[in-house]
């Protein structure tokens, strides 16, 4: 019997290796065997320690992260995407798999039998070599990266680093260099074009010197060399040069006995070989630490979109470090919403980059919901707007198309980095949210004068929004016409307030919990919904209602109202409390459930008993500003 | 009289149902307590047919394409793919899937691939988009084997997909979707497009996001997928 789909499946497999050295009949032969994975987000494709499977995959869409679990640690080894095989070495050499792999996002992969792979391909001098390089190598044996050995490739990290066992070649960084004929201004724009702070000097890839800001303090700031002439007269000789094969311990000590912060990373670990990067003292001290300002400028010289997942990963880290060390929350969040942010902007800078148009006029990208409140300590979707200036009318529909299409860019980066799709979409490749600088304004006018439920629901959530990046005019002109527009607009304030209040006190009658009563989180409490929402629409609403420009972050409108209304000063203290409690709560429950959401959904039998006894006490200010913004706004009509 | 209409059809229903031939009292006997499954075990068969035009009564069936889900997978062995002997065949329709009346496939009888066909879809839930026309398609082929309707319980992506929108875009709840609209939404490559076994294995694919949308919890049980939202707003 005829069967079409296996020659699909064998149109796929013929492009990636080890496959496509093989003969067709051969290769059908193998695709009728093939089984179809689905597999969710989070699911497990094998798990470490299991015996293996009869089948070996190869990832068609979506992306697989292998990881191993050390003791306590999880080390990550690589994000598998379209094309790379996995799973295949314990079916050859008869082990139990010793990672795990699970779907980093939805992914479909293609379940290959060992039996007919064995049977068809034994005696094929092409596979075996791939099989053979493949686990000779025991490096990440990414696809993507197999013919990638530039030197200024973006390096792979593992999030936990062993001092004494791990080797340096995970940490070194690409290395900005020139060529030994240069002059010192060359090798100096240089240095400042990369934002570095040395440069080696390559004769025919060899380095044969490095040229530090200090060197150039004492060498040309003082006038004793002139900046025509080569480099070779103020470079730093011989390079302290080490092996990518050393261990981080081992490096330290060569970098303590040269007195140097960096080394030179060389194929065989002498300078009379190849230049693969660099190590830098920081590079070491951040993998160990972890701090916000090693990270911040991590941030800033960020190369890749995986870099900045990293990035991100490690920030959860640090997160989760903050709380469990009770260090104040307020603090925790705003590093963890600074540094979020930065990544946000390192995430379109680098998706501008890689867009092949210009931008035919300014713009700007601003961020909606939590993350402009500075509220997002755990990865959330993205929600975020593209705001252009004006063009003429027949130019609208063609500008509007190419910041689509750079939005695209961007979401998809975002997403590769954590943050998921927003799941009702406002997101600026949405066209509804990629609009010129009249459009908003007769957007935010509409939603002013004409309010209507659905209006409020999305005003709710535009209403606190954060410039991200590009130009800045764009985003403060749209929130002083929101400003300048609100006053005395009773009707507006009314709905607002209507919307603030139709979630009522999350206790019901007999103090007892409201939890979901059905769909995906029956029996668990939303405390996103139940809790926090009425916080955030009473101080926006409370914020819009004092024309406080510039403030958006909860608490922080609390603290504000509190100085204006003396008189209500308890109610505003209680409510910024309480909110920064059920903030660190969600965010607790977020890192322990990471990947899965963002910790909105508490399922209650986890909670301790006194834990329930706090998350009630905070319930009782989301009654008494409810009863505050009734009195306020609807005695208006 | 259509009393009298109605009694004959009732008595030549359990006239036929006695004689009706093995094969299709072997199909029936496997959908037996297939409600009682979770969803994990149970088996979906994702099918679509390609005919001659858009009538079930009158046109005739030229291809169908299924593929079998069982625990989010799909074997590519045991995938369904058949070519009809044509009587009716419509040229403008040819234009849509490229079968030819003379086609260079092997062909069977319209009788022996819905044998095959109940064959295969013993035991399972039927999944397609718009699912009620190809049914409807087989219906008619069974009627004029003289066998009555499918048995099998229904899942149509095309309702399904809705109910993974955002209840904030409500009114895309009256849209009707079509196979195209949905891989692309959810971002699938289209290929082999119209062809019977393509658009089969591009509904399975859709089925498969669809489930991990709906289901992201793992606690969904096989009743709340035949349960259609009421639409807020």
């Amino acid at each position: 019997m005829k069967n079409s789909l296996a020659e699909r499946i064998l149109d796929f497999l013929k492009t990636y290796p080890p496959f496509d050295s093989v003969s067709y009949s051969d290769l059908y032969k193998l695709a009728v065997e093939t089984k179809v994975i689905y597999v969710d987000k989070d699911e497990t494709l094998y798990s470490q320690g299991k015996p293996a499977k009869e089948h070996f995959y190869i990832v068609n869409q979506g992306a697989i992260r292998i990881y191993r679990q050390e003791g306590e640690n999880t080390v990550e080894i690589e994000i598998c995407d379209e094309g790379d095989v996995l799973g295949l070495r314990p079916l050859i050499v008869n082990e139990n798999y010793n990672v795990t792999a699970k779907a980093y996002e939805e992914s479909i992969v293609y379940g290959i039998p060992i039996k007919t792979f064995n049977q068809q391909f034994e005696n094929n001098a092409e596979i075996n070599k791939y099989l053979i390089t493949r686990f000779a190598s025991n490096s990440p044996a990414r696809f993507s990266q197999e013919d990638n050995n530039t030197i200024f490739a973006d390096y792979k990290r593992t999030t936990q680093t062993d001092y004494f066992s791990s080797k340096i070649e995970n940490l070194t960084t690409p290395a900005a260099w020139c060529s030994y004929k240069d002059t010192v201004q060359h090798a100096a724009l240089k240095m400042s074009d990369e934002k570095i702070s040395s440069i080696f000097i390559l004769q025919k890839e060899h380095p044969i010197g490095v040229i530090t800001n200090k060197q150039l303090m004492h060498t040309i700031a003082t006038g004793k060399h002139d900046i025509k002439e080569n480099v070779t007269r103020i470079m730093i000789a011989p390079v302290i040069t080490a092996s990518p094969d050393v261990s981080i311990a081992e490096a330290q000590i060569i970098m303590l006995k040269n007195k140097v912060e960096h080394l030179c990373i060389t194929q065989d670990g002498t300078p009379e070989s190849k230049m693969l990067g660099m190590l830098t003292q920081q590079e070491i001290v951040a993998s160990l630490s972890n701090n916000p300002a090693v990270l911040m400028k991590q941030i800033s010289r960020a190369r890749s979109i995986s870099r900045l997942r990293d990035i991100r990963q490690q920030l959860n880290q640090l997160l989760r470090r903050y709380i469990d060390q009770k260090i104040s929350f307020t603090h925790t969040s705003t590093v963890v919403a600074e540094l979020n942010e930065s990544i946000n902007q390192k995430a379109v800078e680098l998706s501008l980059s890689d867009f092949t148009k210009v931008p035919p006029v300014n713009f700007a990208l601003f961020s909606m919901g939590s993350q402009a409140r500075k509220e997002q300590l755990v990865p959330t979707d993205q929600d975020n707007g593209i705001i252009f200036e004006n063009v003429a009318d027949e130019k609208l529909e063609e500008t509007r198309s190419i910041f689509i299409e750079l939005a695209n860019i961007i979401t998809k980066n975002l997403h590769t980095i954590g943050y998921e799709y927003c799941p009702a979409e406002m997101m600026a490749s949405n066209p509804t949210w990629c609009l010129s600088r009249k459009e908003w304004q007769e957007k935010f006018k509409n939603w002013i004068h004409n309010p209507t439920e659905k209006s409020i629901l999305l005003s709710s959530v535009f209403f606190d929004f954060n410039f991200v990046y590009g130009q800045k005019y764009l985003i403060d002109e749209m929130s002083n016409m929101v400003y300048s527009h609100t006053p005395n607009n009773s009707r507006f304030f009314m709905f607002m307030a209507q919307d603030a209040l139709k979630n009522p006190s999350p206790i019901g009658f007999f103090r007892q919990f409201l939890v979901d009563q059905d769909g995906a989180h029956k029996d668990q409490f939303n405390i996103k919904q139940r809790a926090m929402m009425p916080l955030i629409d009473a101080a926006r609403i409370l914020t819009l209602h004092h024309n406080l420009i510039g403030i958006n972050n909860t608490a922080e409108r609390y603290y504000k109202l509190r100085e204006l209304e003396p008189q209500n000063a308890e109610v505003y203290e209680a409510c910024a409390y309480a909110f920064k409690a059920l903030l660190k709560f969600k965010t607790k429950n977020g890192l322990a459930t990471l990947g899965e959401d963002d910790g909105k959904f508490i399922k209650l039998e986890t909670l301790s008993k006194s834990d329930k006894v706090k998350l009630r006490r905070c319930f009782k200010p989301i009654k008494s500003i409810q009863e505050l913004l009734t009195v306020r706004f609807q005695g208006i009509i | 009289m259509p009393m009298w209409k109605s009694i004959v059809k009732t008595f030549n229903y359990y006239l036929n149902r006695k004689n009706l031939p093995p094969f299709w009292k072997n199909y029936k006997e496997t959908l037996k307590g297939i409600k009682k499954k979770d969803i994990q075990h149970s088996k979906f068969v994702v099918f679509d047919c390609e005919t001659s035009g858009l009538t079930p009564k009158t046109d005739r069936i030229l291809s169908m394409g299924a593929v079998t889900i069982v625990n989010n997978e799909i074997d590519i062995k045991n995938s369904f793919e058949r070519y009809l002997e044509q009587d009716i065949y419509s040229r403008e329709s040819a234009e849509i899937h490229g079968l030819l009346r003379n086609g260079k496939y092997t062909k069977h009888s319209e009788e022996e691939v819905i044998k095959d066909f109940l064959k295969y879809i013993e035991g399972a839930i039927l999944v397609g988009h718009h699912v009620g026309f190809d049914v409807g398609c087989v219906n008619y082929a069974l009627k004029r084997m003289g066998l009555p309707k499918l048995k099998n319980k229904t899942l149509d992506t095309g309702v399904l997909f809705k109910k993974t929108k955002h209840e904030l875009y409500a009114e895309l709840h009256n849209k009707i979707y079509s196979l195209d609209e949905v891989c692309d939404e959810l971002n699938i490559q289209k290929k082999d497009r119209h062809t019977a076994y393509g658009d089969a294995f591009l509904t399975a694919l859709v089925f498969f996001k669809i489930l991990g949308k709906l289901n992201k919890n793992k606690d969904m049980r096989l009743k709340d997928l035949f349960y259609v939202p009421k639409i807020k707003y």
